[in-house]
Order: structure tokens, then sequence, then C-alpha cells
């Protein structure tokens, strides 16, 4: 196991070297000069040349790569052109946001998506499975700016002056704050201490702060927020995960030994349960890991619909506005995190399935 | 007259075994239920694509101000839902630019289909051609090529997507240079696994031991046996590229305004989604249907071609 997992990580990096290689190819073939972009059009030769000296843009591509991998290997990402900050600091402010709203989102995905998949197969042909399939089809088919869109017209408009009414953008009413946790506890912690980037981090994601200070109205509030961004995020994860979910469980409800387990009189939902779903689960787990480059994907759509500030957003604006820092040092771990996510997937086949041998 | 009558026998019999080849074919994939539901829907898009002109009432750039008696972003006008004769009648209402939208909707379908077809073809051009290489001369090419594939999976579509056109610049062309790309593996990936199958059984070598080229192998002996899943990993994939094309207009980087496609119609009046929904509706609608023709179609003919899968959902 152990043996497998480092060989993996080897295996992983001229994967992570291409990442590296694409991202920074791509983020200086952006045409523009970055100097005109942030300085304005009416900046001075001296004053780009400057620029360029003092963000290292004047020295030669391949000098400007090594530099580049030397950094990221220390893990400093630089420093935004645009916002005159440590990437690393700008990721941090805005990663909490996206990753509470994407676990929400895969978290709903399989509770809703696996037991409507199970059921269909169960009841195959049945009226539940041929409704579930065309909401299913449907689901993979919506945009899901559109999703999000007529979510918050419904919600925000139509069902106005009605307790269904949620917000339709931001992650707080105005007038709340979500005071952090180590300020509510009187850890005694300043933006001084080393470790607080780490509880900044745990602290930006709103729900879970507001969980562990009792603080009712914000997280109540935060909840409300974050509804409908969540639903429009997984629709198109929950589709995929109940389609994924029936075949694996009509490939497994066919076999001779669910046959075996009913002929001995096993209760049919222990038949389900035990013999039928442990076995169709592989294929989900799978399928499940896959997603996150959907959820990254559609972060970028769905944050700057419902107005937040996570890293989908913060990308996007930044490839608008030339910010090759953030663009590289951002996808870079979005892309790690994705290696990362598959990776995870890989090693957890031997805990679901005890017969798969990771060699 | 014996010889013309052995000519025309073996014509009919050969006319015979092609005919029931792709009939049979057909026949298999007319009977799953979402092939016919997907290919409906798929023949009415395009239908409405070629006669647009034909069942669209306005151009769909004509900007209706001083000929008609209509406001910017009026709510539709549909007479048989008692909307006064007396008025124009507008399905779908009227756009921000006072231009009508129904007729904008229908000749969407034209740049849908066409977005779908020439990206997914351009990808499978290409990730074809690679896959064959990778797959048939193995070694060094193989990994070169399959691990670039992988460097390329390894990104969210939709963000590398996004990234290429950035560099390429905003624009329709781009962006679909810029999806065709970004699908290019998963057409490599399948066509390697094909061949990897075929390569080493008896046809080929006979084949080669004839003194066949390479290339003939690759293109005569082997491709044939990668066709049907590449049929149905292009429908499932026109899908994706539909999606993501029309996500990128509406982040204003692919087709720009007045051009009448759906994700800029959307992406243009996004802000008025509380005043003017139908605005937002109608063309989001319409990217749904499409995308699920095809998608339905691609489940079709997945499970009509692998004969494995269709056991099971049979």
């Amino acid at each position: 196991m152990l043996q497998y997992t480092i060989r993996r990580i080897f295996l992983s990096i001229p994967v992570l070297f291409g990442i590296l290689l694409v991202t920074f190819v791509i983020a200086r073939s952006i045409p523009g000069d970055p100097c005109r972009a942030i300085l304005g059009e009416k900046a001075t030769v001296e004053i780009c040349e400057r620029f360029s000296r003092d963000h290292g843009l004047d020295k030669p591509i391949p000098i400007q790569f090594a530099i580049y991998m030397g950094n990221i290997l220390s893990g400093d990402f630089g420093e935004s052109i645009r916002f005159s900050r440590p990437v690393t600091t700008i990721l941090l402010e805005r990663l909490p946001l996206t990753l509470e709203l994407g676990l929400i989102a895969i978290f709903l995905a399989t509770l809703i998506g696996i037991p409507l998949g199970v059921l269909s197969a169960v009841r195959h042909n049945s009226a539940v499975d041929v409704v579930t399939m065309v909401g299913a089809n449907t689901g993979v088919s919506m945009p899901v700016y559109w999703l999000g869109l007529m979510l918050a017209y419904l919600f925000a408009l139509v069902l106005k002056d009605t307790p269904f009414w949620l917000p339709p953008s931001g992650r707080l009413t105005a007038g709340l704050v979500a005071i952090p946790f180590y300020e509510v506890w009187g850890t005694g912690i300043t933006p001084e201490s080393t470790i607080y980037p780490i509880v900044e981090f745990f602290a930006n994601m709103y729900i879970l702060n507001s969980l562990i200070t009792f603080d009712w109205v914000v997280l109540s509030d935060s909840v409300k927020h974050m509804i409908l961004p969540a639903l429009a995020l997984c629709t198109i994860p929950l589709a995929i995960i109940a389609r994924m979910t029936r075949s694996s469980m009509l490939e497994v409800l066919r076999q001779d030994y669910v046959r075996t387990a009913r002929a001995k009189g096993v209760v049919e939902r222990t038949v389900i349960r035990k013999h039928a779903f442990r076995n169709a689960l592989l294929p989900i787990v799978t399928i499940i890991g896959l997603q996150f480059g959907t959820l990254f994907a559609g972060a970028v759509l769905t944050e700057s619909i419902f107005g937040l500030a996570g890293v989908g957003r913060m990308l996007f604006e930044a490839i608008t506005a030339r910010d090759f820092p953030i663009v590289q040092g951002f996808t870079v771990v979005i892309a790690i995190g994705y290696v990362i996510a598959n990776l995870v997937v890989d090693l957890s086949y031997p805990f679901i399935d005890p017969r798969v041998k990771l060699d | 007259m014996s010889s013309v009558t052995k000519l025309k026998e073996s014509n009919t019999e050969q006319d015979y075994r092609s005919n029931s080849l792709w009939r049979l074919t057909l026949r298999r994939i007319w009977r799953q239920r979402s092939a016919k539901v997907g290919g409906s829907l798929l023949g009415i898009l395009i239908l409405i694509a070629i006669f647009a002109p034909l069942i669209a009432p306005y151009d769909p750039e004509e900007v209706l101000i001083g000929k008609e008696d209509v406001r910017k972003r009026q709510s539709p006008c549909i007479h048989l839902l008692g909307c006064p004769e007396d008025q124009p009648q507008h399905l779908m209402g009227i756009d921000g630019n006072v231009r009508d939208e129904f007729s904008r909707v229908l000749y969407g379908a034209q740049y849908s289909l066409l977005i779908g077809f020439t990206t997914v073809g351009f990808a499978i051009i290409v990730g074809t051609i690679l896959g064959l290489i990778s797959g048939y001369y193995s070694g060094w090419s193989d990994n070169l090529i399959m691990r670039s594939m992988d460097v390329l999976l390894a990104f969210p579509s939709l963000l590398l997507a996004i990234a290429i056109v950035s560099v390429l610049g905003p624009g329709l062309q781009n962006a679909l240079l810029a999806i065709a790309i970004v699908s290019i593996p998963v057409y490599a990936r399948v066509v390697r696994a094909s061949v990897l199958q075929v390569k080493e059984q008896d046809f080929v070598s006979a084949s080669r031991a004839l003194g066949a080229s390479d290339r003939r192998i690759m293109f005569v002996r082997i491709l044939p046996n990668a066709v049907p899943p590449l049929v149905v990993q292009g429908t499932l994939g026109i899908a994706t590229a539909i999606l993501s094309a029309a996500a990128l207009s509406f982040l204003g980087l692919g087709a720009q305004p007045p051009t009448p496609e759906w994700g800029t119609m959307l992406g243009s009046e996004r802000n008025q989604v509380f005043t003017a929904p139908h605005l937002v509706f109608y063309p989001g609608l319409a990217i749904m249907f499409t995308v699920l023709a095809f998608n339905l179609l691609g489940d079709g003919l997945r499970d009509a071609l692998d004969p494995r899968l269709s056991q099971v959902r049979e």
C-alpha cells in the first residue's frame, strides 16, 4: 500500500511538471503587455522597463521558467501584479469559499444521487426509474449558469414574501459579520502569528466557523446564501452519480451471488445493501472523484452568477486582466487538487473492495 | 450469358450483405428508446437550423425600432394566449436591442449544431491520428503522446478552454479551436485502446505478411474497429462541446454580439433576469434541448453498439 502510494506520487511528477509547463506557456502567451494592462496605456517606456525588471519579466523565458519552478517548489507562487500581494495570501482568502461551496455540492450530489440511482436500479423500468433517468439526462444537459439564474429568479423574486425566499447573491446579509472562531475563543492569535493563515483559512469557511462558535444567526444566514449556488453546482454531478449508480447496480443485481442470496431467503434490503451495493461501489466512487474537475469549472460560472468572491471568479478576472502570477498559481493548485483527488480515489479502492490489490 | 447472370448474382449478394449490415445496426439503434427520442429531437433541430430563414418571422439582427410598436425587453405576446390581435405577435418577446427573440433563438440552432460538429470533427481527426500512432508504434512515441494527453486531462476542461481563448483572443473561431484542443485526449484514448485490442490479431499480421504498408494497416485494417466507440464518444462529445461553447460565449469569450448564439444571448441579458426573465429562459432552454438530444442519442448508440452494455440495460 505504502509502496504503491509512493510509486503513484512519483508517477504523478511528470504530469505535474507538464501542468506547470502548460500553465507557464499559457500565462506567457496571453497577448498584451502586463505593464500596460496594469499601469495603463500611458505608462512610459522607462516605467515599463522598471516594471519588467521588478517582476523578472526581462529575463529569457527558460530562465523565467526555472525561477518559477524553483519558487513553486518552495511554496512561493509570486506576487499578484494587479494587487501587489502574494498569490498564496489571495489563494488562502479565496479558497475557503470555493471549497465550502464545492464540498456542499458534492455532498448533496452524493447524498441524493446514490439513493436515486439504487432506487431506479431496484425498480428497473418502473415509473421511479423513468422519472429519475429523464431527470438525470435533463440535469447533465443543463447549462449551470442558466440553472443558477433561473433558481435566483424563482427563489429571490417569484417566492419573495414567502418562507421559501432565498438571497440571490453574496455570502452574508449586509450588516452581519462572521466573527472568526479564534477571536470568539480569545486565543490571542493576531495577523502576525505564524499559524494565522491556517486559522484564518478555516475561519473563512463561514458555515464551519459559525457552527463551532455557536453563532446561529450567521449560520442560518450563510446556509441560506449557499443553498442556491450549491443547488446549481450540484446538478450535473448529481445526475452523473445517479446514472453511474444505476448502471453499476443493474450490472451487479444480475450476478449469481445476488440470486443465491435471494434464494437463501436473505431479506431484500440486506441483499441490496450488503450484497449488491457494496460490489457496485467502485465505479461510483471513481465517478465521484472525477466530479472535482466539473466542480471547479462550474465554480467559475456559479461564483460569477451569485456574486461570490471565490477561486473560480478570481481566476477568470485574472485571465482577463493578464495577471500571470495569479493565473499560474491558481491553475496549478486546481490541477494539483484534481490529481490528488484522483489519487485518493485510487487509494480508497482496497478499503471499498478488499479484493482489489494495489501493486 | 452465364457470366452476366453470375455478375448479377454477386452484385445482389453484395447489395444484400451491405444492406443487411447497415440495416441491422440501424435497427439495433432504433430499438433503443433513448436513441429514438434523441434522434427525433436532433432531427427537429436540424430541420429548424436548415429552414430557420423560412420559419423565423423576422431577421435575427433586425432592430424593430420605428417599424413596430414594441418596447425594449417586452414580454412575449402570443395571440392564442390572449395577447390583443392588433399587437404584433412575438412568441418569445423582444430582446434588449429591440429584436425578435424567437427569430434569434431559431437561428441559434445553426450556430449550436455548427459548433458541435466542427469542434468534435476536428478533435476526432487529430485524436484519431495521435491514438493510431500511439497505439501502433508503442515505445517513446506512445509515452510522449499519452503523457501529453494526461497533462491536458489533468486540467478541468472548461478552465483550460478559458485559458486557451485568453491566449488566442475572444471570438467564436478561437473558442471552437480551444474546445477542440481540450477534447482531443478523449478520442486519442478511445482510438489507442481499440488499436491495442486488435493490432496483434491474425488479420493484421496477415496484412503485414502480404506486405501492406504501416499506413494502410493503420487506416484500412485497424481504424474501422475504432469506429463504433468513436461514434458513441463523438455524439456525447458534441453535447459537451455545445455546453462549453455556450459557457465561453456566456462569459464573453466566444461568439460576440450581435451573433444570435444562445450562450451570447444569455450572457448579454443575464443582469436582466429579474426584469425580463424570458430573455434568459428561452436561450437556456434551447441549449438544454440540443444538449439533451445529443446525450440521449449517444446513450442509445452506446447501448446499441456495445452488446455487453445493452444486455445490462435491456
